[in-house]
């Protein structure tokens, strides 16, 4: 399968691609890694008239200890963040997480600022940013802004970023010694998670975040406040699926995966890794 | 659009429309037909090649997102008539019985045991996730690849 014509631009700096894609408008797109976008031209489910290559934007990949929180450029590849030692130090469940996206040959071309933008409910990184509280850093033609990743995820596949702001950078608050736990479901070693968690605990304080339990991302929040009350972490398991409207698909029914998020949030509020 | 590649040592040029995918210019433009097209949706790793001597599935990347790099393919390995170790152990092992996934599973391979020069079973199982073998052959696969890394 050999996607549609498209005109193929490479920027040279995040300036340059950001002025190709306001000129082109709704038609341009921009390429990271380009494995998320590729596969949906493939099958021609995206039809962009122009692509705009970033991938090289050298400046946009980076890993920076910033005291409070680990600053991660858009371009950073999942390999890079899987290894990192800052961010298996200070952010431990962001690196795990990234180890289990895809497969070794995806995560050396796939980048997490691609896979946030992209905004796949059923992709690990969006879902884990947003139960570490994370912050993401966008650029447009009138400059910069910070978009907590509560508000960034707007819709199935769509975010708040505008069709001319490229995503620059991923800010992630230090674990500082919470307990996390990360579970993924699904039938191959390589697929999207059936239904995935992505938790951290630190007392009566934590943040869950659910792979594939609707049309975006979702924060348990329920499951925060009645670990935050003092309820058991099987009492406040119960509640996963509260804050989520989960659909069937070849995979699994609603119910399904109701029952699987409560059990996943479970054990991954009970793991003890810190 | 016009792109240079130096492919297994060898400078190469190519002038392809942009959604020409790197797989159908490795074959189709260099006669490198040894690069197999499997599933076509970067599930089964058949299309795996080294890019800047990393893995990547040639199915899912474009011909001009290599400009300017360097790209090994199964045929770039052996020297002469001494095959790859990797290739060797494969041979010694059985580690193929149709032969469709191999040269994507040996490329995969190859690229583990840079990363990880001393895997245990289990983290070469891990490693080649994104290599499917239609065969089932995974235990002599596996075997090859623990065999390749004692040498």
């Amino acid at each position: 399968m050999i996607p549609a014509a498209f005109d193929y631009k490479r920027a040279g700096s995040a300036a340059e691609a950001i002025s190709l894609v306001s000129q082109y408008g709704d038609d341009a797109k921009f390429l990271a890694g380009g494995h998320s976008l590729l596969p949906l031209m493939k099958l021609r489910l995206a039809q962009p008239a122009v692509l705009v290559d970033i991938a090289r934007l050298a400046d946009l990949s980076y890993i920076r200890d910033e005291g409070n929180h680990v600053a991660i450029g858009a371009l950073t590849r999942h390999h890079d963040v899987e290894n990192s030692g800052v961010l298996r130090q200070h952010v431990p469940l962001l690196a795990h997480a990234a180890s289990h996206v895809g497969d070794p040959q995806v995560r050396h071309r796939g980048t997490i600022g691609g896979s946030i933008a992209h905004a796949d409910p059923a992709s690990d990184l969006p879902a884990t940013t947003l139960a570490l509280g994370a912050t993401y850093v966008a650029q447009g033609p009138n400059g910069t802004r910070e978009i907590a990743a509560s508000d960034f995820y707007t819709g199935f596949l769509e975010s708040a970023l505008a069709p001319d702001e490229m995503l620059t950078e991923i800010r992630v608050p230090k674990m500082n010694g919470a307990t996390w736990g990360f579970q993924k479901f699904n039938r191959r070693a390589q697929d999207w998670a059936i239904v995935g968690v992505a938790a951290w605990r630190r007392g009566n304080e934590c943040g869950v975040g659910l792979v594939n339990m609707g049309s975006t991302p979702v924060l348990a929040t329920s499951v925060a406040s009645a670990i935050a009350g003092g309820a058991s972490v099987a009492d406040a398991a119960r509640l996963a699926s509260e804050d989520a409207e989960p659909q069937a698909d070849m995979n699994a029914t609603a119910e399904y995966r109701r029952h699987l998020a409560s059990v996943l949030v479970r054990r991954a509020l009970e793991s003890q890794s810190a | 659009m016009k792109i240079a590649v130096t492919v297994n040592g060898k400078a190469r040029e190519g002038d392809v429309e942009p959604r020409t995918l790197l797989v159908q210019w490795v074959r189709e433009a260099l006669g490198l037909t040894g690069t197999n097209i499997g599933c076509d949706t970067s599930s089964c790793g058949a299309c795996t090649v080294h890019l800047d001597g990393e893995s990547v599935k040639s199915c899912t990347m474009l011909a001009v997102q290599a400009d300017g790099c360097s790209v090994t393919t199964i045929e770039g390995l052996a020297n002469g008539d001494t095959l790859h170790p990797m290739q060797q152990a494969f041979m010694d092992n059985h580690g193929l019985q149709c032969g469709y996934c191999t040269p994507g599973m040996v490329m995969a391979a190859i690229s583990l045991l840079k990363e990880n020069p001393s895997p245990t079973e289990e983290d070469v199982r891990i490693g080649l996730e994104g290599n499917l073998c239609r065969c089932t052959g995974y235990h002599n696969i596996v075997k090859s690849v623990l065999a390749a890394a004692g040498k």
